[in-house]
């Protein structure tokens, strides 16, 4: 396996675990969210984020006031109900040095945040989008949501009737370049593959199941702890190997798929049952409807592409952010102004 | 029947819409003004590419007068859907160019008009090879036929045609051909026997130019140092970007690298433009978006976080006839109010008002230094009449002043810092301090939320904390009063005065003439922003009576001044309103100022 040297109570830039914290949670206790905003300090640690770079945003609901709880140096944007995409990418264009966080619930992507979510996909916009994905409406007690199974339950016994909105076969289908789903409650796999999303240069989604301990963690709901356990299907098993590591390998020929990124950094994945290829779009959409008929839940990095140009690229934007540009930059030349006006 | 003097009355072309008539309108205009005659288009267009009926004013005035004008003097009829309605509508004495094979039965028949038949489509038919670029020659005819009647030198239009057809000089030559046509076709068969006529003039066009208010405004924003732009097409406003487009194409590429100093995103809607600008201007950089009403409703909840978290953001609103989807290429300010409180709960902003061309540019970018300056979304309110026609203006000056990046705190000021929140009225102005993302500072960061929050930016739901919050924004508003620009006051004591803002301005400049030749004086305050200036309020009170001018149905500005102004202001206004869609002429402020002032028992109600 790499040769990654065990994290010390210093990562890579020199900055202690404590940098990484934030304010208490006010979550509900055992909540799948405060488990994923734990492994979101990890990951940010190990990678070795710069707080000052980092740009925590969220739209509205419980999953959106988690950026509070971590990298309390950091910028943080709690926009509004399905709005987040739009200051993301405003914000990404404005400075592009920053690392651009999302945090999203699903009823904040798949219903009234649906368009933004579709559209910077299609961009495909360099930031990280997690949908902290618990099926229901916390914060409003419970309400289905746009990403509950047909026939999961409310607490009160109510079926779900409606078709689900699967954000990981959408954004596949809409060309999105990562595509990942995992579990709160699986933090060997979620650490890596949120590095691997903050590695990758393009809009990296993240659909993590995050059961809802209060509204929806009962026997009929497909998003409690218990169901998710037993229905989880892991497709490898991820490593992360930081950018300033050496990828030092030792699997059999055939048993682990590379993949580099930009920085410098790797994403392996570690065959288990099954033979999957991750660069593969398809078979990707394959897997997440096969996996749905059959009544499973499949985690893992569903898909990536690191070929297509981000956003900030195809715009051809300069290496400076643009909010740092001056008048010289900007303004027309007196030479040229008078030729403007002679026309 | 009075004679008409030279160079005072106005052409209508009627043609339908897709045919071409915008090159040959643009043609004549320019043509006249190359004789040194002030001219002010209007394009009267449908809300269609192909098909429906379309008209183009070319209002001609020794005076200079740049509003329209409700006569038509001379009509050119190439339209036969509209031949029957267009011909009642012109001016007794007045003169109908028309196609020959329209039939002279009903209405048309009027005994006081002049009549010049030309038969254009068989001129075509003759002369101009058939295909495509025939129907837009026949358009050209009328230029040539328009040019005999009137006396526009055959070299004048042809100066004119070469300035319209600068990219493209072959066409040039074939433009002229189809001129020609006409010139001749009027000098051998039409016996001119009406009094209107052009003539050269001095003094009045010196160094002037047309441009459209959206350009003027793509311009602002580019001497302003807009980097990022995010918007949805939607007339009459796409035309500011797409101008923005075209000036950062050609002035914010880098040729060595290709690299380019802005990014403009066509967004897949309003709500998504306005999310884009506000998070760029959180993260620092100058962001604007353009729309017109429909899209400053889709904005609403955006652009009321923006306020309340203090994110800056430059809103372009080229006003067009509301309700609803209402006349998408019509003209009204009927946005006034709702752009002035948009949000829910308590919100009022800072709404810049343009009169002209000049102000276009130079409130364009005033709008990012105010936006920077307050931290808060700022409305630069055009309309369609001002954005979409050409006006003639002086050149636009180039900016002499450094961009304003309001109350910013950098790293070293960081560091001279014991503390500071982000919300904190530091200077007792209601404006407090930021910093941008990438602050390299421990002590940069805070959250930015639209819930209540503390001077730390922290949550909160306290009751003190959250008036304290709300008051703070009052006070940030009441010292934007001074810094907005102030209104444009004319004043010799007179006891009458006209209150107007944006395009009404050009039928007040008229009207005001118009009601001294009636023996009745007024003094004027062109509002130029919101929140309403002082010596707003001071004008209405050095005044008995004030009339509100404006183009809408419920007078929104008037409304506005009844809120703000103090209680023994508010018997002195009185409300005047125009709101069919097209541009506000003088006799829509001449008419019931002359009733309101002949019967002052009535007015006082």
């Amino acid at each position: 396996m790499a040769s990654n040297a065990p994290p010390t109570n210093i990562n890579l830039i020199g900055l202690t675990r404590d940098v990484y914290r934030g304010l208490p949670t006010t979550l509900c206790a055992g909540c799948g969210h405060n488990s994923i905003t734990n492994h979101l300090i990890k990951a940010l640690f190990d990678y070795g984020v710069q707080p000052h770079l980092l740009a925590k945003m969220s739209g509205i609901g419980c999953s959106s006031k988690t950026p509070a709880y971590f990298v309390d140096q950091a910028h943080g944007f709690n926009s509004l109900h399905g709005r987040m995409p739009s200051a993301a990418t405003g914000a990404k264009l404005a400075n592009r040095e920053l690392m651009v966080l999302g945090i999203s619930g699903d009823g904040d992507t798949a219903s009234i945040g649906l368009g933004q979510y579709c559209h910077m996909i299609r961009r495909n916009v360099d930031l990280t989008y997690l949908v902290e994905n618990n099926g229901c409406y916390g914060l409003t007690k419970g309400q289905f949501s746009a990403t509950a199974d047909v026939g999961s339950t409310m607490k009160n016994g109510r079926p779900n009737e409606y078709d689900v909105i699967d954000v990981c076969g959408l954004a596949i289908e809409l060309g999105a370049t990562f595509v990942a789903r995992s579990f709160s409650g699986d933090g060997k796999q979620l650490v890596p593959l949120l590095q691997a999303a903050f590695a990758h240069k393009g809009t990296a989604i993240l659909d993590i199941v995050s059961p809802c301990v209060t509204f929806n963690d009962h026997v009929g709901s497909t998003k409690s702890y218990a169901y998710v356990k037993e229905h989880d299907v892991l497709l490898h098993a991820p490593d992360f190997i930081r950018r300033s590591e050496e990828v030092v390998v030792d699997y059999e020929p055939g048993t682990v798929q590379d993949i580099a990124f930009e920085d410098g950094s790797h994403v392996l994945l570690r065959k288990l049952e099954r033979d999957y290829d991750a660069t593969h779009r398809i078979a990707a959409l394959e897997t997440i409807h096969a996996s749905r008929a059959a009544g499973e839940l499949v985690t893992g990095l569903l898909y990536i592409n690191t070929a297509t140009p981000d956003l900030s690229t195809r715009e051809k934007l300069p290496a400076a952010p643009l909010a740092s540009l001056d008048e010289a930059a900007l303004r027309i030349s007196r030479d040229d102004w008078a030729t403007l006006m002679a026309t | 029947m009075a004679i008409p003097r030279a160079n005072d009355f106005t052409i209508r072309v009627g043609t339908i819409n897709g045919s071409g008539s915008q090159s040959s309108n643009l043609v004549l205009t320019n043509a006249i003004f190359r004789l040194g005659i002030p001219v002010a288009p209007k394009n009267v267009f449908p809300s269609n590419i192909e098909g429906l009926p379309t008209w183009f004013d070319v209002r001609i005035s020794p005076e200079g007068y740049q509003c329209r004008s409700r006569d038509v003097d001379l009509l050119v009829s190439l339209n036969p859907a509209t031949w029957a309605t267009d011909v009642p509508s012109v001016k007794p004495g007045g003169v109908v160019v028309h196609e020959a094979t329209y039939p002279m039965n009903g209405d048309v028949v009027r005994d006081d008009l002049t009549y010049y038949p030309v038969p254009f489509a068989q001129i075509a038919k003759e002369h101009i090879e058939a295909g495509d670029l025939r129907k837009y020659l026949t358009n050209m005819i009328y230029v040539g036929v328009l040019a005999e009647l009137l006396g526009i030198p055959a070299e004048t239009i042809e100066n004119a045609i070469r300035g319209q057809f600068k990219s493209k000089p072959k066409a040039v030559d074939t433009n002229m051909n189809a001129v020609r046509l006409g010139l001749d076709y009027a000098k051998e068969h039409l016996t001119k026997s009406d009094p209107y006529r052009l003539e050269p003039m001095t003094g009045m066009t010196d160094g002037l130019l047309f441009m459209d208010g959206n350009r003027a405004a793509a311009i602002g924003c580019v001497m302003a140092g807009c980097t990022v732009a995010a918007w949805y097409p939607i007339t009459p406003s796409s035309s500011l970007c797409e101008s923005f487009i075209a000036l950062t194409d050609k002035y914010r590429v880098d040729p060595a690298t290709g690299a380019k100093n802005v990014a403009i995103i066509q967004a897949e809607d309003e709500l998504a433009s306005i999310g884009m600008v506000i998070g760029a201007g959180w993260a620092g950089a100058r962001a604007m978006t353009s729309t017109s009403g429909p899209g400053i409703s889709l904005m609403a909840e955006y652009v009321g976080y923006a306020y309340f978290a203090e994110i800056p953001a430059v809103i372009f609103d080229v006003q067009r006839a509301g309700p609803s989807t209402g006349l998408p290429t019509r003209t009204m300010q009927a946005d006034l109010a709702f752009a002035y409180a948009l949000g829910h709960g308590d919100t009022k902003h800072i709404v810049l008002l343009p009169a002209t061309i000049e102000e276009s540019y130079d409130f364009a970018m005033q709008a990012f230094d105010l936006a920077e300056r307050f931290q808060t979304p700022v409305f630069v309110l055009l309309d369609l009449d001002l954005g979409m026609n050409s006006w003639l203006t002086k050149p636009l000056p180039y900016p002499e002043k450094r961009f304003d990046r309001g109350k910013v705190l950098t790293a070293d000021d960081l560091n001279k810092l014991e503390s500071w929140g982000r919300y904190r009225d530091v200077d007792g102005d209601g404006i407090p301090y930021r910093t941008v993302p990438g602050t390299n500072h421990p002590n940069a960061g805070f959250f930015t939320r639209g819930t209540g929050h503390d001077e730390q930016a922290r949550y909160s739901e306290l009751p003190d904390v959250w008036l304290r919050g709300l008051d703070r924004l009052v006070k940030k508003h009441d010292t934007a009063r001074t810094v907005v620009p102030a209104p444009v006051i004319e004043e010799d004591n007179h006891p009458v005065g006209i209150v107007a803002f944006g395009t009404t301005h050009h039928a007040v400049v008229e009207a005001r003439e118009r009601l001294r030749a009636d023996g009745i004086e007024t003094d004027y305050a062109r509002v130029c922003a919101l929140p309403v200036s002082p010596d707003l309020a001071a004008f209405i009170g050095r005044h008995e009576r004030v009339y509100v001018v404006e183009q809408n149905r419920d007078g929104q500005l008037y409304g506005i001044l009844r809120m703000e102004l103090p209680t023994h202001l508010i018997s002195r206004l009185h409300s005047v309103r125009h709101y069919n869609g097209v541009p506000i002429d003088a006799h829509a402020i001449v008419d019931p100022l002359l009733e309101a002032e002949r019967a002052p028992a009535v007015v006082a109600e």
